[in-house]
């Protein structure tokens, strides 16, 4: 069923509009782009001495052999773990909620809850990348250049922010009360 | 919203009126997954397309080479990057493996070159400096070939010289290297026209071949009478000329080189084909030597030849025509006599060209034939000595009339050049005559007359004694009084003028300037002109006041 707000014409809907539809092509896209995020160039810096190409998981090594270990665990679980973690959540709670399972429904809303709270997070690897390429532009001496991978990695990110959004948590309630499931 | 829906109490809001399903259902929000895909394939195929060509390159060691880090360059412009290094099977190299870019692709054929670039010191430059910051990396000269290849071995030495410079490549002979190597500069009138791109021993060892590299347009003064000579350090020579000192330059001093010239005539002769083959002379007197063809002759002295070295000049009036080749000493056991054979190597040519400067009518006569009329007309060879300090001999061929008969012997080989005793064995041959005149003289008739002449002398000696001393008893004593009588005279004479020095010298006081007469007249006018002015005075007065004649002279009321 839908309405519209008579005063403005938006439309109304008693659940969120086709949540499960939506939430499947976004998350699928955060799939698609979770590859070459991974496997392209995140930052490309140069300075007199040495050039160097880094993708994540590089850099991330780059950074644990030279002794920054600390940093490169922040790294790690901000860029790599979250990401994947959301992904795989939103796939966990998207199948459960089509095959209208009714296994933990308590848990998986609190997932949800988490996915919601930590996902703004993973930017800040964007951040880092798109801060250190703004400032650091001193010619020939030292230059950091964002690469492709940092595009696809932010959109990573949006989209499963974007994807948990559109997910309706009160799917997961649905099946214990034994009722059709509105839009 | 559902709440609000149901709110009454806001009577003007109107209802939402809801709406049916729409059946058709294909949401929009698909559009992103399929933008996503398209962007990941796009990125896929972009990174396919991209991808590299791999090649492995072999070195013999993979100092400063870095997987992942190591870059191609042409030219400075990174074409390519080290992926791998591995170690050979047999340990004997390493393999690197390269990727190299899609627009490289191109560099890929037979005779491309690769080798590491690292900060050199060598024949006097130094190259690859911004590796000692950047880190080495690998160059690559470009080959022209159609054939693709993958796997290259790589140079251990960056190539002196890339493909793509215009110039020429030459081949040269010497028997050894000398101070050469890679790099060394090579001259055409002191200027730097190209380098040795290598060295190398030939197979047999019994020389050196050097490859060398002409820069275009420099290429083009390389003709096929072009003759190339070791420039290398500095060439002392001492001979007959005296001390020598040749040099090319200081870079060639240091490092050694290669000078080329052309026979001043040949100046249009045709271009040499690239890879000729020229050989290479020690020296530049050497090398001009071997220009022109040589003829052998032989000289057979039968005096001593200590002083005449292999290499001494065989000189024309001054003009050197040839040089000494060997030096022989044969012994003629029938007439048990020794001779020396001495080999020179005439320059006929050098004949010629002063000898007929008419057209080359001159060509029409041989060789032959010009030599045996020189000889006809008296031309011998002979040992001369070049320079007293030194010791060292030379042979001069010269026109000798009082020469006897004598003519080529063509039939020897060599050919068997007439000569004449050598100065210094005519020297102690008039000597020797000079002895044996001695010896035939009769001097002891020559003394025997000598004796009475000297006892004939001695009487007339005697006689003459005699005669002097009646001169002396008779004659002196009257002119020695004559004498004294004139020395009195004399002598009132000198009086004479002394006195009128006297007087002369009185009359010079009296009108010197300040003698004491001029003096005393001096002072005298001095008082009489005062007189003159007190008695002027006086007379003025007086005739202002004529009564002070009476009265006296006033007071002055001042």
């Amino acid at each position: 069923m839908a309405a519209h707000c008579p005063r403005c014409g938006t439309g109304l809907h008693f659940r969120k509009p086709r949540s499960v539809e939506r939430c499947w092509a976004l998350l699928i896209s955060g799939y698609i782009l979770y590859i070459p995020a991974n496997l392209m160039t995140m930052m490309e810096t140069g300075s007199l001495i040495s050039y160097r190409k880094d993708t994540i998981v590089s850099g991330i090594v780059h950074l644990w052999k030279t002794g920054n270990m600390m940093i490169a665990t922040i790294v790690f679980i901000a860029s790599v773990v979250i990401p994947l973690l959301k992904l795989i959540s939103l796939t966990l709670l998207l199948v459960s909620v089509q095959r209208r399972s009714r296994w933990r429904p308590k848990q998986r809303t609190r997932l949800y809850r988490m996915i919601e709270l930590v996902g703004r997070w993973s930017m800040l690897d964007v951040y880092v990348v798109t801060l250190l390429a703004a400032l650091v532009q001193l010619g020939s001496m030292a230059l950091v250049k964002a690469g492709p991978a940092a595009v696809a990695f932010g959109a990573v990110v949006i989209l499963t922010m974007f994807a948990s959004m559109t997910f309706d948590p009160r799917l997961i309630w649905d099946p214990l009360q034994n009722e059709d499931s509105h839009d | 919203m559902t709440d609000t829906a149901k709110r009454p109490d806001l009577p003007e809001i109107p209802d939402a009126v809801s709406e049916p399903k729409r059946r058709f259902s294909v949401q929009l929000v698909w559009i992103i997954p399929i933008l996503a895909a398209l962007i990941g394939l796009s990125l896929a195929v972009k990174s396919f397309m991209d991808r590299g060509q791999e090649v492995t390159i072999t070195f013999k060691s993979g100092e400063g080479m870095e997987a992942g880090k190591t870059k191609i360059k042409y030219k400075d412009v990174q074409i390519g990057e080290v992926k791998a290094l591995a170690i050979a099977e047999d340990r004997s190299h390493v393999i690197v493996t390269a990727e190299m870019y899609k627009e490289a692709r191109g560099f890929l054929v037979k005779d491309t070159r690769f080798w590491v670039v690292r900060a050199r010191i060598s024949g006097g430059n130094v190259s690859g400096l911004s590796t000692l910051i950047g880190g080495s990396y690998i160059g690559v000269d470009a080959g022209t070939s159609k054939q693709p290849q993958e796997d290259f071995i790589g140079l251990e030495a960056p190539p002196a010289v890339s493909m793509d410079a215009p110039g020429r490549q030459f081949v040269l002979h010497a028997d050894d290297a000398g101070s050469l190597d890679t790099a060394s500069p090579i001259f055409y009138r002191r200027m730097q026209v190209g380098q040795v791109i290598g060295t190398q021993l030939d197979p047999d060892g019994k020389g050196v071949s050097v490859r060398v590299f002409v820069r275009a347009p420099f290429d083009r003064y390389v003709k096929a009478s072009t003759f190339f000579w070791h420039a290398s350090g500095i060439d002392l020579t001492l001979n007959t000329n005296g001390v020598k000192v040749n040099t090319e330059s200081v870079v060639s001093i240091l490092l050694g080189g290669i000078s080329f010239q052309n026979p001043d005539e040949a100046l249009d002769a045709p271009l040499a084909p690239p890879e000729a083959v020229f050989p290479l002379f020690a020296t530049r007197d050497e090398a001009l030597k071997h220009v022109e063809a040589a003829e052998p002759f032989l000289l057979v002295f039968k005096e001593s030849v200590r002083g005449l070295a292999v290499g001494a000049p065989v000189d024309l009036r001054g003009v050197t025509v040839g040089e000494v080749t060997r030096i022989d000493v044969v012994l003629d056991g029938k007439r048990s006599e020794i001779s020396i054979p001495v080999e020179v190597e005439l320059y006929p040519q050098r004949l010629h060209a002063h000898q007929q400067k008419g057209p080359q009518k001159a060509k029409t006569h041989s060789n032959r034939e010009l030599m045996d009329a020189l000889v006809a007309h008296g031309l011998r060879a002979q040992i001369k000595s070049g320079s007293l300090l030194t010791g060292q001999l030379y042979i001069a061929l010269d026109f000798l009339p009082k020469a006897r008969a004598g003519k080529i012997d063509w039939n020897s080989a060599p050919p068997q050049f007439p000569t004449m005793p050598g100065s210094m064995e005519q020297v102690q041959k008039s000597l020797m005559q000079i002895v044996q005149k001695i010896e035939k003289l009769p001097l002891e008739d020559l003394a025997r007359d000598a004796g009475k002449t000297l006892r004939s002398l001695d009487a007339t000696m005697k006689s003459a004694d005699t005669l002097l001393k009646n001169v002396d008893s008779s004659v002196i004593p009257e002119a020695r009084s004559v004498l004294s009588e004139a020395r009195q005279s004399l002598d009132d004479v000198r009086k004479t003028l002394g006195e009128t020095r006297k007087t002369l010298g009185g009359a010079n006081e009296v009108l010197s300037a300040d003698a004491p007469v001029q003096l005393d007249l001096r002072d005298t006018m001095r008082e009489v002109s005062r007189a003159a002015q007190s008695l002027r005075v006086l007379g003025d007065y007086l005739e202002q006041h004529p009564e002070s004649l009476i009265r006296g002279k006033r007071e002055d009321k001042k």
